[in-house]
């Protein structure tokens, strides 16, 4: 764990190192991926939702000592994937991310995982949940491309049922145009 | 009777256009109930109501029910009377047309066997004659439904339209991380727990016999489509397919449903039996096609789509032909709901970025908005067509509104603990 948090703090270094005033102890900011514009970086790690939880008795499917899922430094690491207001396409930013976990289903056969679309709060119930399906499925099909089996995917919508973040405002909103990888 | 504690949502009446509003309370046993009245002024029946002989006052009181539930329907003006007034005896007309009623109701309740007879008697002060004279006989604990039954009476009476009030309501209720599927009486009393789950619950659809509610439910961690019978509470998952399952709508024999599913990647609409045998997928097209709704005759099915780029709402028939755009104004249409007459249609529209509800007379176009919240959400139409209740936001609360078709009234029920929302008005009842 003190390891993982050095690495975590190198990687930030390294990530921020042009920016002087941030704390390098700042647990939030080393984990985030995206580009400045994006809000609330902390949370993406801890979106798996359950997913931590199932990828740890995973041990038996690499002869890797850690669980790529579960290593930080792993891109495998970051599940979530996060779109633009009315948007229901995979972000150039977000394709190595999609690929890596297509991939690590390609080879990892007896793996399966859900893909969880969700919206912001605006607008219908049923209408969001469709619209959550297109983001999830979009996800699905980049990660069925980068060689996952049909049988290991399943997209499904929440809608905007399942807020992480349930606030009213801009920040809160592009938090839950989100899909995560639920292993 | 069950010994858990009553629950009930509280109502607040507002007038659509407030000009003539006022505050005024009807009866000491609508306490726990705030009563505000509608300003639509002349075109109100006055009405007055006796008190009806051997009906202690509480939360049963019959006169009181009837009372709040023709003042919160916005076309009747409560002229409230301390008289005792039974369903017998000389009227003095003049008297009442002095205080400006233009009907009279009295009645008596009657206790014997364990059961209570209501009595009761509607009578024109200007014919000098009686409108209705009936009595119905229940056991105890259904005496608010009878309260209501005689509402509905006095409503169809003056009015010439069923009334809506002897009718349940299904809505979503949260506290917390608990969601409940609730049904209650149509003014929030009674109001009992049909599932409850700390995943979210959508969408309740009332079988067309008011025996059984579909609806959307998350426990398995992604929607999946139910329908539970509400007298034995068993239920069946009708829809349970890779990917999301939603939007259940019943065709009017109450045989089938028309489900959203998107075990084909894109959310579409397809048919299956009430008891999730034979599922068909009756339209295909590249965008989403949700929310569908049955026209009453079952000829027609409306749905949602974003075939054009925005949500609209759209119809088709029933083997998914004949496909036409209905809404053409705004760019977000989603939600439609039709009145059981078949003569509207209303949905939720976005205009300058507030979501209302607004409803459409199908045989001329004619459109009118309905509300003017924020974020208004589920329009579900009463019986007898007159009533839209919806989902809507006020101090960052999530209530119920009902307004009248026409605007003319309107009324929000209130939880006290809960956030109430996806509210399905059900059928009438024998």
């Amino acid at each position: 764990m003190k390891g993982a948090q050095t690495l975590i703090s190198i990687i930030a270094f390294a990530l921020l190192g042009a920016c002087s005033t941030v704390k390098l102890n700042d647990k939030a900011a080393p984990v985030e991926d995206r580009n400045t514009s994006a809000p609330a970086p902390a949370s993406a790690p801890s979106s798996a939702s359950g997913a931590t939880k199932s990828g740890g008795d995973s041990s038996a499917t690499s002869a890797a000592a850690v669980d790529p899922l579960n290593d930080p430094s792993n891109i495998l690491y970051k599940r979530s994937v996060y779109f633009d207001y009315d948007q229901y396409t995979v972000k150039e930013e977000y394709r190595a991310l999609v690929e890596a976990h297509g991939k690590f289903l390609a080879a990892n056969p007896d793996r399966k995982v859900t893909i969880q679309g969700n919206t912001d709060e605006r607008g219908g119930s049923e209408y969001n949940l469709a619209l959550g399906q297109k983001r999830a499925e979009a996800v699905r099909r980049a990660m069925a491309l980068a060689g996952a089996r049909d049988s290991q995917l399943e997209a499904v919508s929440f809608g905007k049922e399942k807020p992480k973040s349930t606030g009213s405002d801009e920040a809160a909103w592009a938090e839950n145009r989100r899909a995560d990888i639920a292993y | 009777m069950m010994a858990s504690p009553k629950k009930r949502l509280f109502l607040k009446t507002i007038g659509a256009t407030s000009l003539l509003g006022g505050l005024c309370p009807i009866g000491t046993a609508l306490a726990q109930l705030r009563v505000e009245i509608a300003g639509v002024g002349a075109n109100q029946i006055p009405i007055a109501i006796g008190q009806f002989w051997d009906d202690p006052a509480g939360e049963n009181q019959i006169t009181a029910i009837v009372a709040a539930d023709l003042q919160r329907s916005g076309l009747f003006r409560v002229i409230p009377s301390n008289d005792l007034t039974s369903e017998t005896g000389a009227i003095d007309d003049s008297f009442w047309k002095s205080k400006g009623a233009d009907a009279l109701l009295g009645g008596s309740l009657n206790r014997a066997d364990g059961r209570v007879e209501i009595r009761y008697r509607l009578h024109d002060t200007a014919k000098g004659a009686a409108l209705a004279t009936s009595g119905l006989k229940v056991n105890p604990q259904f005496i608010r439904l009878a309260a209501h039954r005689v509402a509905d009476d006095v409503f169809e009476k003056m009015t010439g339209i069923r009334g809506p009030f002897a009718t349940r309501i299904a809505y979503v209720a949260r506290s917390g991380n608990e969601y409940r599927l609730e049904i209650a009486d149509s003014d929030g009393e009674n109001a009992f727990a049909a599932f409850r789950d700390s995943e979210p619950v959508i969408s309740p659809a009332w079988s067309p016999d008011g025996s059984k509610i579909a609806y959307v439910s998350f426990g398995p961690k992604k929607p999946v489509v139910f329908v539970q019978e509400l007298a034995t509470r068993q239920r069946v998952a009708v829809a349970n397919f890779k990917g999301s399952n939603s939007a259940p709508a019943w065709s009017p024999d109450g045989r089938r449903l028309a489900i959203a599913l998107a075990r084909d990647g894109l959310t579409q609409i397809h048919m299956v039996n009430a008891d999730g045998t034979d599922l068909r997928r009756i339209l295909t097209s590249n965008a989403i096609d949700t929310e569908p709704c049955f026209a009453p005759d079952g000829e027609v099915i409306y749905f949602t789509s974003d075939r054009s780029g925005s949500p609209q709402i759209y119809r088709m028939n029933p083997s998914g032909g004949d496909v036409r755009r209905v809404t053409f104004n705004g760019s977000y249409n989603i939600s439609p709901a039709v009145s059981p007459d078949g003569k509207l249609l209303s949905y939720i529209s976005r205009r300058d970025g507030r979501f209302q509800v607004y409803v459409l007379e199908l045989a001329n176009g004619q459109e009118l908005r309905l509300s003017d919240g924020p974020s208004d959400e589920s329009p579900s139409f009463a019986p007898n067509s007159r009533y839209i209740m919806y989902a809507s936001k006020s101090g960052g609360r999530a209530n119920l509104s009902v307004v009248a078709v026409d605007g003319s009234a309107r009324y929000t029920l209130n939880a006290k603990a809960s956030t109430i929302r996806e509210p399905a008005w059900g059928p009438f009842t024998k």
